[in-house]
Protein backbone atom coordinates (compact mmCIF):
# COMPACT_ATOMS: atom_id res chain seq x y z
CA UNK A 1 0.00 0.00 0.00
CA UNK A 2 2.95 2.40 1.02
CA UNK A 3 4.46 2.19 -2.42
CA UNK A 4 1.60 2.83 -3.78
CA UNK A 5 1.24 6.57 -2.38
CA UNK A 6 4.23 7.53 -4.56
CA UNK A 7 2.41 7.29 -7.50
CA UNK A 8 -0.75 9.27 -6.45
CA UNK A 9 0.75 12.48 -8.65
CA UNK A 10 0.67 9.32 -11.78
CA UNK A 11 -3.03 8.79 -10.94
CA UNK A 12 -4.01 12.37 -10.70
CA UNK A 13 -2.16 13.47 -14.21
CA UNK A 14 -4.88 10.40 -14.95
CA UNK A 15 -7.76 11.83 -13.14
CA UNK A 16 -7.04 15.19 -15.52
CA UNK A 17 -6.89 13.73 -18.62
CA UNK A 18 -9.88 11.79 -17.95
CA UNK A 19 -12.12 15.03 -16.76
CA UNK A 20 -10.42 16.95 -20.25
CA UNK A 21 -11.72 14.22 -22.56
CA UNK A 22 -15.15 14.33 -20.71
CA UNK A 23 -15.01 17.83 -21.03
CA UNK A 24 -13.98 18.47 -24.87
CA UNK A 25 -16.15 15.02 -25.49
CA UNK A 26 -19.31 16.77 -24.01
CA UNK A 27 -18.80 20.16 -25.62
CA UNK A 28 -18.06 18.89 -29.10
CA UNK A 29 -21.18 15.76 -28.62
CA UNK A 30 -23.35 18.88 -27.67
CA UNK A 31 -22.27 20.48 -31.05
CA UNK A 32 -22.25 16.95 -32.63
CA UNK A 33 -26.44 16.35 -31.54
CA UNK A 34 -27.71 19.33 -31.97
CA UNK A 35 -26.20 19.59 -35.58
CA UNK A 36 -27.35 16.10 -36.73
CA UNK A 37 -30.40 16.23 -34.39
CA UNK A 38 -31.97 19.51 -36.15
CA UNK A 39 -30.61 17.99 -39.72
CA UNK A 40 -32.81 14.93 -38.79
CA UNK A 41 -35.51 17.37 -38.44
CA UNK A 42 -34.97 18.89 -41.86
CA UNK A 43 -37.33 18.91 -44.75
CA UNK A 44 -34.92 18.59 -47.34
CA UNK A 45 -34.08 14.45 -48.14
CA UNK A 46 -30.58 15.78 -48.96
CA UNK A 47 -30.12 16.95 -45.15
CA UNK A 48 -32.02 14.69 -43.31
CA UNK A 49 -30.62 11.64 -45.66
CA UNK A 50 -26.42 11.49 -44.25
CA UNK A 51 -27.81 12.96 -40.70
CA UNK A 52 -29.87 9.36 -40.52
CA UNK A 53 -26.95 7.71 -42.19
CA UNK A 54 -24.61 9.30 -39.46
CA UNK A 55 -26.29 8.47 -36.51
CA UNK A 56 -27.25 4.92 -37.52
CA UNK A 57 -23.98 4.02 -38.30
CA UNK A 58 -22.19 5.74 -34.87
CA UNK A 59 -25.10 4.10 -33.00
CA UNK A 60 -25.10 0.71 -34.54
CA UNK A 61 -21.05 0.21 -33.86
CA UNK A 62 -18.98 -0.40 -30.82
CA UNK A 63 -17.34 2.71 -29.96
CA UNK A 64 -14.37 0.40 -29.36
CA UNK A 65 -14.76 -0.65 -32.89
CA UNK A 66 -14.66 3.07 -34.11
CA UNK A 67 -11.74 4.14 -31.74
CA UNK A 68 -9.64 0.83 -33.02
CA UNK A 69 -10.87 2.07 -36.94
CA UNK A 70 -9.19 5.70 -36.75
CA UNK A 71 -6.15 4.81 -34.64
CA UNK A 72 -5.51 1.78 -36.71
CA UNK A 73 -7.03 2.12 -40.21
CA UNK A 74 -6.57 5.83 -41.05
CA UNK A 75 -2.10 5.98 -40.14
CA UNK A 76 -1.63 2.47 -42.35
CA UNK A 77 -4.19 2.91 -44.79
CA UNK A 78 -4.50 6.72 -45.60
CA UNK A 79 -1.46 8.33 -43.90
CA UNK A 80 -3.45 10.00 -41.42
CA UNK A 81 -2.05 9.69 -38.04
CA UNK A 82 -4.06 11.84 -35.63
CA UNK A 83 -2.81 12.07 -31.85
CA UNK A 84 -4.03 9.92 -29.34
CA UNK A 85 -6.04 12.22 -27.42
CA UNK A 86 -7.72 13.63 -30.23
CA UNK A 87 -8.73 10.21 -31.69
CA UNK A 88 -10.20 9.92 -28.48
CA UNK A 89 -12.23 13.33 -28.30
CA UNK A 90 -13.15 12.61 -32.17
CA UNK A 91 -14.97 9.43 -31.23
CA UNK A 92 -16.30 9.69 -28.21
CA UNK A 93 -18.11 13.12 -29.51
CA UNK A 94 -19.35 11.31 -32.82
CA UNK A 95 -20.68 8.44 -30.90
CA UNK A 96 -21.94 10.29 -27.80
CA UNK A 97 -23.26 13.25 -29.98
CA UNK A 98 -24.70 10.42 -32.19
CA UNK A 99 -26.84 9.04 -28.85
CA UNK A 100 -27.58 12.65 -28.19
CA UNK A 101 -28.88 13.66 -31.66
CA UNK A 102 -31.89 11.25 -31.64
CA UNK A 103 -32.62 12.81 -27.47
CA UNK A 104 -32.37 16.29 -29.40
CA UNK A 105 -34.57 15.11 -32.51
CA UNK A 106 -37.34 13.49 -30.35
CA UNK A 107 -37.61 16.10 -28.05
CA UNK A 108 -38.18 18.93 -30.77
CA UNK A 109 -40.51 16.70 -32.44
CA UNK A 110 -42.41 15.95 -28.90
CA UNK A 111 -43.49 19.59 -29.00
CA UNK A 112 -46.92 20.12 -29.18
CA UNK A 113 -47.97 20.69 -33.05
CA UNK A 114 -50.45 24.07 -31.57
CA UNK A 115 -46.54 25.31 -30.76
CA UNK A 116 -45.33 25.30 -34.67
CA UNK A 117 -49.51 26.36 -35.62
CA UNK A 118 -49.12 29.38 -33.36
CA UNK A 119 -45.36 30.14 -34.83
CA UNK A 120 -46.65 30.26 -38.19
CA UNK A 121 -50.04 32.30 -37.18
CA UNK A 122 -47.61 35.02 -35.81
CA UNK A 123 -45.75 34.90 -39.38
CA UNK A 124 -42.32 34.02 -37.88
CA UNK A 125 -39.42 31.96 -40.31
CA UNK A 126 -38.35 28.61 -39.23
CA UNK A 127 -35.69 29.61 -38.45
CA UNK A 128 -36.64 31.74 -35.45
CA UNK A 129 -39.23 29.57 -34.85
CA UNK A 130 -36.16 26.85 -33.88
CA UNK A 131 -34.26 29.18 -32.19
CA UNK A 132 -36.88 30.90 -30.21
CA UNK A 133 -40.03 28.85 -29.74
CA UNK A 134 -38.90 25.04 -30.13
CA UNK A 135 -35.35 24.55 -28.87
CA UNK A 136 -36.19 26.42 -26.11
CA UNK A 137 -39.08 24.42 -24.76
CA UNK A 138 -37.45 20.99 -25.70
CA UNK A 139 -34.35 21.51 -23.32
CA UNK A 140 -36.04 20.32 -20.15
CA UNK A 141 -37.04 17.69 -22.01
CA UNK A 142 -33.45 16.87 -23.28
CA UNK A 143 -31.87 17.14 -19.68
CA UNK A 144 -32.27 13.89 -18.16
CA UNK A 145 -31.17 12.01 -21.93
CA UNK A 146 -28.10 13.98 -21.58
CA UNK A 147 -27.32 13.19 -18.64
CA UNK A 148 -26.94 9.59 -19.44
CA UNK A 149 -25.25 10.34 -22.38
CA UNK A 150 -22.82 12.84 -20.04
CA UNK A 151 -22.01 9.77 -17.89
CA UNK A 152 -21.94 7.21 -20.80
CA UNK A 153 -19.01 9.78 -21.76
CA UNK A 154 -17.31 8.98 -18.80
CA UNK A 155 -17.52 5.77 -18.28
CA UNK A 156 -16.12 5.28 -22.14
CA UNK A 157 -13.48 7.78 -21.46
CA UNK A 158 -11.84 4.64 -20.00
CA UNK A 159 -11.96 2.94 -23.59
CA UNK A 160 -9.26 5.72 -24.78
CA UNK A 161 -6.73 4.02 -22.90
CA UNK A 162 -7.05 1.33 -25.54
CA UNK A 163 -6.05 4.06 -28.12
CA UNK A 164 -2.84 4.64 -25.66
CA UNK A 165 -4.23 8.33 -24.01
CA UNK A 166 -2.48 8.42 -20.92
CA UNK A 167 -5.56 8.51 -18.42
CA UNK A 168 -6.90 7.16 -15.52
CA UNK A 169 -7.47 3.79 -16.87
CA UNK A 170 -4.60 3.79 -18.62
CA UNK A 171 -2.01 5.07 -15.33
CA UNK A 172 -4.37 2.86 -13.14
CA UNK A 173 -3.03 -0.14 -15.37
CA UNK A 174 0.39 1.26 -15.84
CA UNK A 175 0.48 1.14 -11.69
CA UNK A 176 -0.65 -2.56 -11.33
CA UNK A 177 2.14 -3.69 -13.89
CA UNK A 178 4.76 -1.93 -11.76
CA UNK A 179 3.54 -3.12 -8.08
CA UNK A 180 1.55 -5.85 -8.76
CA UNK A 181 -1.22 -4.25 -6.25
CA UNK A 182 -3.75 -5.59 -8.47
CA UNK A 183 -6.92 -6.10 -6.05
CA UNK A 184 -5.93 -2.51 -4.73
CA UNK A 185 -5.17 -0.47 -7.98
CA UNK A 186 -8.60 -1.83 -9.77
CA UNK A 187 -11.10 -1.39 -6.74
CA UNK A 188 -9.54 1.90 -6.27
CA UNK A 189 -9.95 2.72 -10.16
CA UNK A 190 -13.71 1.40 -10.05
CA UNK A 191 -14.47 3.78 -6.71
CA UNK A 192 -12.87 7.32 -8.75
CA UNK A 193 -15.07 6.38 -11.51
CA UNK A 194 -18.21 5.74 -9.12
CA UNK A 195 -17.83 8.98 -7.46
CA UNK A 196 -17.63 11.03 -10.69
CA UNK A 197 -20.83 9.51 -11.82
CA UNK A 198 -22.28 9.98 -8.70
CA UNK A 199 -21.02 14.00 -8.80
CA UNK A 200 -21.98 13.90 -13.02
CA UNK A 201 -25.69 12.52 -11.74
CA UNK A 202 -25.73 15.30 -8.76
CA UNK A 203 -24.90 17.72 -10.70
CA UNK A 204 -27.47 17.28 -13.75
CA UNK A 205 -29.91 16.77 -10.82
CA UNK A 206 -29.50 20.56 -10.29
CA UNK A 207 -29.96 21.49 -13.86
CA UNK A 208 -32.92 19.97 -14.34
CA UNK A 209 -34.55 21.90 -11.31
CA UNK A 210 -32.74 24.67 -12.33
CA UNK A 211 -34.41 24.58 -16.04
CA UNK A 212 -37.80 23.03 -15.22
CA UNK A 213 -40.56 24.83 -16.65
CA UNK A 214 -43.09 25.17 -13.98
CA UNK A 215 -42.70 24.48 -10.78
CA UNK A 216 -45.05 21.13 -10.58
CA UNK A 217 -43.28 20.24 -13.47
CA UNK A 218 -40.10 19.70 -11.43
CA UNK A 219 -38.37 15.99 -10.99
CA UNK A 220 -38.98 14.61 -7.74
CA UNK A 221 -36.30 15.16 -5.43
CA UNK A 222 -33.84 12.31 -5.93
CA UNK A 223 -31.93 10.17 -3.26
CA UNK A 224 -28.37 9.97 -3.38
CA UNK A 225 -28.55 6.10 -4.71
CA UNK A 226 -31.68 6.78 -7.59
CA UNK A 227 -29.58 8.87 -9.27
CA UNK A 228 -29.02 6.91 -12.47
CA UNK A 229 -32.16 6.26 -14.81
CA UNK A 230 -32.51 3.43 -16.95
CA UNK A 231 -31.85 5.23 -20.18
CA UNK A 232 -31.08 2.76 -22.65
CA UNK A 233 -29.14 3.86 -25.81
CA UNK A 234 -29.82 1.55 -29.01
CA UNK B 1 -3.41 1.50 -49.17
CA UNK B 2 -6.42 0.60 -51.37
CA UNK B 3 -9.02 -2.16 -50.55
CA UNK B 4 -8.30 -5.40 -51.60
CA UNK B 5 -11.37 -7.66 -52.31
CA UNK B 6 -9.62 -11.22 -52.00
CA UNK B 7 -8.15 -10.35 -48.67
CA UNK B 8 -11.40 -9.44 -47.44
CA UNK B 9 -12.90 -12.64 -48.32
CA UNK B 10 -9.99 -14.64 -47.88
CA UNK B 11 -10.38 -13.53 -43.32
CA UNK B 12 -13.95 -13.32 -43.75
CA UNK B 13 -14.75 -17.06 -42.47
CA UNK B 14 -12.19 -16.15 -39.59
CA UNK B 15 -14.18 -12.98 -38.73
CA UNK B 16 -17.29 -14.83 -39.37
CA UNK B 17 -16.19 -17.44 -36.46
CA UNK B 18 -15.77 -14.28 -34.49
CA UNK B 19 -18.93 -13.23 -34.72
CA UNK B 20 -20.73 -16.40 -33.52
CA UNK B 21 -18.42 -15.91 -30.27
CA UNK B 22 -19.75 -12.43 -29.98
CA UNK B 23 -23.41 -13.68 -30.79
CA UNK B 24 -23.40 -16.68 -28.14
CA UNK B 25 -21.63 -14.62 -25.40
CA UNK B 26 -24.47 -12.48 -25.81
CA UNK B 27 -26.93 -14.91 -25.59
CA UNK B 28 -25.25 -16.29 -22.52
CA UNK B 29 -24.98 -12.88 -20.63
CA UNK B 30 -28.86 -12.01 -21.74
CA UNK B 31 -29.61 -15.44 -19.70
CA UNK B 32 -27.37 -13.94 -16.38
CA UNK B 33 -28.65 -10.95 -16.92
CA UNK B 34 -32.28 -11.87 -16.90
CA UNK B 35 -32.21 -14.41 -13.68
CA UNK B 36 -29.68 -11.92 -11.70
CA UNK B 37 -31.72 -9.04 -12.36
CA UNK B 38 -34.82 -10.75 -10.99
CA UNK B 39 -33.56 -11.79 -7.98
CA UNK B 40 -31.74 -8.49 -7.46
CA UNK B 41 -35.71 -6.75 -8.25
CA UNK B 42 -37.09 -9.10 -5.61
CA UNK B 43 -34.59 -8.66 -2.85
CA UNK B 44 -34.57 -4.54 -3.48
CA UNK B 45 -38.43 -4.53 -3.82
CA UNK B 46 -39.35 -6.78 -0.85
CA UNK B 47 -36.83 -4.12 1.87
CA UNK B 48 -34.94 -6.42 3.53
CA UNK B 49 -33.39 -3.87 5.97
CA UNK B 50 -29.43 -4.12 5.15
CA UNK B 51 -29.62 -6.54 2.22
CA UNK B 52 -31.46 -4.52 0.25
CA UNK B 53 -29.51 -1.67 0.78
CA UNK B 54 -27.07 -3.30 -0.05
CA UNK B 55 -28.63 -4.58 -3.66
CA UNK B 56 -29.01 -1.16 -4.24
CA UNK B 57 -25.99 0.16 -4.16
CA UNK B 58 -24.63 -2.94 -6.12
CA UNK B 59 -27.33 -1.99 -9.14
CA UNK B 60 -25.83 2.51 -8.59
CA UNK B 61 -21.71 1.23 -8.26
CA UNK B 62 -21.98 -1.48 -11.36
CA UNK B 63 -24.12 1.44 -13.58
CA UNK B 64 -21.39 4.37 -12.45
CA UNK B 65 -18.43 2.49 -13.48
CA UNK B 66 -16.86 1.60 -17.18
CA UNK B 67 -17.64 -2.28 -18.24
CA UNK B 68 -14.07 -1.76 -19.42
CA UNK B 69 -12.68 -1.47 -15.86
CA UNK B 70 -15.05 -4.19 -14.13
CA UNK B 71 -13.35 -6.60 -16.97
CA UNK B 72 -10.23 -5.83 -16.45
CA UNK B 73 -10.88 -6.31 -12.61
CA UNK B 74 -12.47 -9.60 -12.90
CA UNK B 75 -9.46 -10.51 -15.00
CA UNK B 76 -6.61 -9.68 -13.38
CA UNK B 77 -7.56 -10.30 -10.08
CA UNK B 78 -10.05 -13.87 -9.81
CA UNK B 79 -6.34 -14.80 -10.78
CA UNK B 80 -5.19 -13.59 -7.53
CA UNK B 81 -7.80 -15.28 -5.08
CA UNK B 82 -7.33 -18.78 -7.66
CA UNK B 83 -10.27 -18.01 -9.44
CA UNK B 84 -8.97 -19.12 -12.80
CA UNK B 85 -11.55 -18.63 -15.41
CA UNK B 86 -10.69 -18.66 -19.69
CA UNK B 87 -11.59 -15.24 -21.22
CA UNK B 88 -14.89 -16.29 -22.70
CA UNK B 89 -16.29 -16.81 -19.23
CA UNK B 90 -14.80 -14.19 -17.59
CA UNK B 91 -16.64 -11.92 -20.27
CA UNK B 92 -19.67 -13.79 -19.93
CA UNK B 93 -19.99 -13.52 -16.14
CA UNK B 94 -18.81 -9.72 -16.54
CA UNK B 95 -21.56 -9.30 -19.52
CA UNK B 96 -24.25 -10.94 -17.35
CA UNK B 97 -23.33 -9.00 -14.11
CA UNK B 98 -23.11 -5.68 -15.57
CA UNK B 99 -26.57 -5.92 -17.20
CA UNK B 100 -27.80 -7.43 -14.66
CA UNK B 101 -27.74 -4.25 -12.84
CA UNK B 102 -29.32 -2.36 -15.96
CA UNK B 103 -32.13 -5.29 -15.91
CA UNK B 104 -32.93 -4.81 -12.52
CA UNK B 105 -34.23 -1.46 -13.21
CA UNK B 106 -36.42 -2.57 -16.21
CA UNK B 107 -37.66 -5.35 -14.16
CA UNK B 108 -38.57 -2.74 -10.69
CA UNK B 109 -40.23 -0.78 -13.24
CA UNK B 110 -42.36 -3.16 -14.01
CA UNK B 111 -43.16 -4.68 -11.00
CA UNK B 112 -44.04 -0.84 -9.41
CA UNK B 113 -46.55 -0.40 -12.78
CA UNK B 114 -48.25 -3.82 -11.40
CA UNK B 115 -51.76 -1.78 -9.99
CA UNK B 116 -51.67 -1.95 -6.56
CA UNK B 117 -54.87 -3.52 -6.61
CA UNK B 118 -53.77 -6.73 -7.67
CA UNK B 119 -51.58 -7.07 -4.62
CA UNK B 120 -54.62 -6.59 -2.62
CA UNK B 121 -56.35 -8.61 -4.29
CA UNK B 122 -53.89 -11.54 -3.89
CA UNK B 123 -54.26 -10.65 0.28
CA UNK B 124 -57.74 -11.17 0.31
CA UNK B 125 -57.59 -14.33 -1.65
CA UNK B 126 -54.77 -15.00 1.00
CA UNK B 127 -52.52 -16.40 -1.22
CA UNK B 128 -49.30 -17.00 -0.21
CA UNK B 129 -46.17 -14.90 -0.83
CA UNK B 130 -44.55 -17.09 -3.32
CA UNK B 131 -47.44 -17.82 -5.17
CA UNK B 132 -48.79 -13.98 -5.59
CA UNK B 133 -45.01 -13.04 -6.83
CA UNK B 134 -45.25 -16.44 -9.41
CA UNK B 135 -48.47 -16.21 -10.55
CA UNK B 136 -49.60 -12.92 -10.45
CA UNK B 137 -47.40 -10.34 -9.92
CA UNK B 138 -43.99 -11.59 -12.13
CA UNK B 139 -46.39 -12.66 -15.54
CA UNK B 140 -47.76 -8.78 -15.54
CA UNK B 141 -44.71 -7.17 -14.88
CA UNK B 142 -42.88 -9.19 -17.65
CA UNK B 143 -45.27 -7.21 -20.47
CA UNK B 144 -42.65 -4.32 -19.73
CA UNK B 145 -39.59 -6.08 -19.47
CA UNK B 146 -39.94 -7.93 -23.20
CA UNK B 147 -39.79 -4.85 -25.45
CA UNK B 148 -36.81 -3.51 -23.48
CA UNK B 149 -35.13 -6.66 -23.61
CA UNK B 150 -34.63 -6.55 -27.23
CA UNK B 151 -32.83 -2.91 -26.71
CA UNK B 152 -30.58 -4.46 -24.08
CA UNK B 153 -29.37 -7.23 -26.25
CA UNK B 154 -28.46 -5.03 -28.84
CA UNK B 155 -25.96 -2.79 -26.60
CA UNK B 156 -25.13 -5.65 -24.61
CA UNK B 157 -24.34 -7.23 -28.27
CA UNK B 158 -22.10 -4.14 -28.85
CA UNK B 159 -20.55 -4.03 -25.27
CA UNK B 160 -19.16 -7.17 -26.10
CA UNK B 161 -16.56 -5.79 -28.18
CA UNK B 162 -14.46 -4.67 -25.14
CA UNK B 163 -13.99 -7.64 -24.09
CA UNK B 164 -11.24 -8.43 -27.25
CA UNK B 165 -8.94 -6.69 -24.06
CA UNK B 166 -9.37 -9.46 -22.02
CA UNK B 167 -8.46 -11.46 -25.27
CA UNK B 168 -11.80 -12.97 -25.46
CA UNK B 169 -11.34 -14.71 -28.79
CA UNK B 170 -14.61 -12.41 -30.24
CA UNK B 171 -15.42 -10.51 -33.45
CA UNK B 172 -13.15 -7.42 -32.89
CA UNK B 173 -10.42 -9.37 -31.37
CA UNK B 174 -9.92 -11.60 -34.82
CA UNK B 175 -9.67 -8.15 -36.68
CA UNK B 176 -7.40 -6.56 -34.25
CA UNK B 177 -4.97 -9.68 -34.66
CA UNK B 178 -5.38 -10.25 -38.33
CA UNK B 179 -4.58 -6.75 -38.70
CA UNK B 180 -1.79 -7.25 -36.62
CA UNK B 181 0.06 -9.91 -37.76
CA UNK B 182 -0.62 -8.67 -41.89
CA UNK B 183 -0.34 -5.04 -40.62
CA UNK B 184 -3.29 -4.27 -42.90
CA UNK B 185 -5.93 -2.99 -40.74
CA UNK B 186 -7.92 -1.40 -43.34
CA UNK B 187 -9.92 -4.59 -44.48
CA UNK B 188 -10.63 -6.39 -41.00
CA UNK B 189 -11.35 -4.04 -38.97
CA UNK B 190 -13.92 -1.95 -41.37
CA UNK B 191 -15.16 -5.41 -41.84
CA UNK B 192 -15.44 -6.04 -38.14
CA UNK B 193 -17.50 -2.57 -38.17
CA UNK B 194 -19.97 -3.81 -40.99
CA UNK B 195 -20.89 -6.86 -39.34
CA UNK B 196 -21.61 -5.27 -36.12
CA UNK B 197 -23.78 -2.95 -37.97
CA UNK B 198 -24.88 -6.10 -40.57
CA UNK B 199 -26.71 -7.13 -37.07
CA UNK B 200 -27.40 -4.41 -34.80
CA UNK B 201 -29.02 -2.22 -37.21
CA UNK B 202 -32.00 -4.48 -38.43
CA UNK B 203 -32.53 -5.98 -34.85
CA UNK B 204 -32.62 -1.91 -33.92
CA UNK B 205 -35.36 -1.37 -36.72
CA UNK B 206 -37.32 -4.97 -35.87
CA UNK B 207 -37.04 -3.54 -31.67
CA UNK B 208 -38.49 -0.11 -32.65
CA UNK B 209 -41.27 -1.62 -34.72
CA UNK B 210 -41.98 -3.96 -32.19
CA UNK B 211 -41.88 -0.93 -29.79
CA UNK B 212 -44.24 0.65 -32.00
CA UNK B 213 -46.82 -1.73 -32.22
CA UNK B 214 -47.13 -2.42 -28.57
CA UNK B 215 -47.49 1.19 -27.82
CA UNK B 216 -50.52 1.54 -30.25
CA UNK B 217 -51.58 -2.04 -28.97
CA UNK B 218 -52.32 -0.75 -25.45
Amino acid sequence: MSTLIEYLPLLLDGLIVTLELLVVGAALALVVAFTAGLARLSRHALIRGPAYVFIEVFRGTSIIVQLFWVFFVLPTALGIELPPFLVGVLILSLNEGAYAAEIVRSAIKSRPVTQTEACIALGLRPFTRMRRVLIPQSIPAMLPGFGNVLIDLLKNSALCSTVTVIELTRVATIIRDNTGETTTVFLMLLVVYFVLSVLLSMGMGVLERRFAISPTARPQKRQLFTLFRGGVRV
Amino acid sequence: MTWDNNFALQILPDLLRGLWITIQATFAGTAIALVLGLVVAIIRYVHIPVVSQVFGFYVQFIRGTPLVVQAYAAFFILPDYGVVLSPLVTGIIVLGVNYSAYMAEVYRAGIEDVDKGQWEAATALSLPKAPTWIRVILPQAFRLVVPMLGNYWIQMFKDSAILSLITMTELLFVGQTIGSNQYRYLEPLTLVGVLFLAISYPAAVLVRRLEKGLASSQ
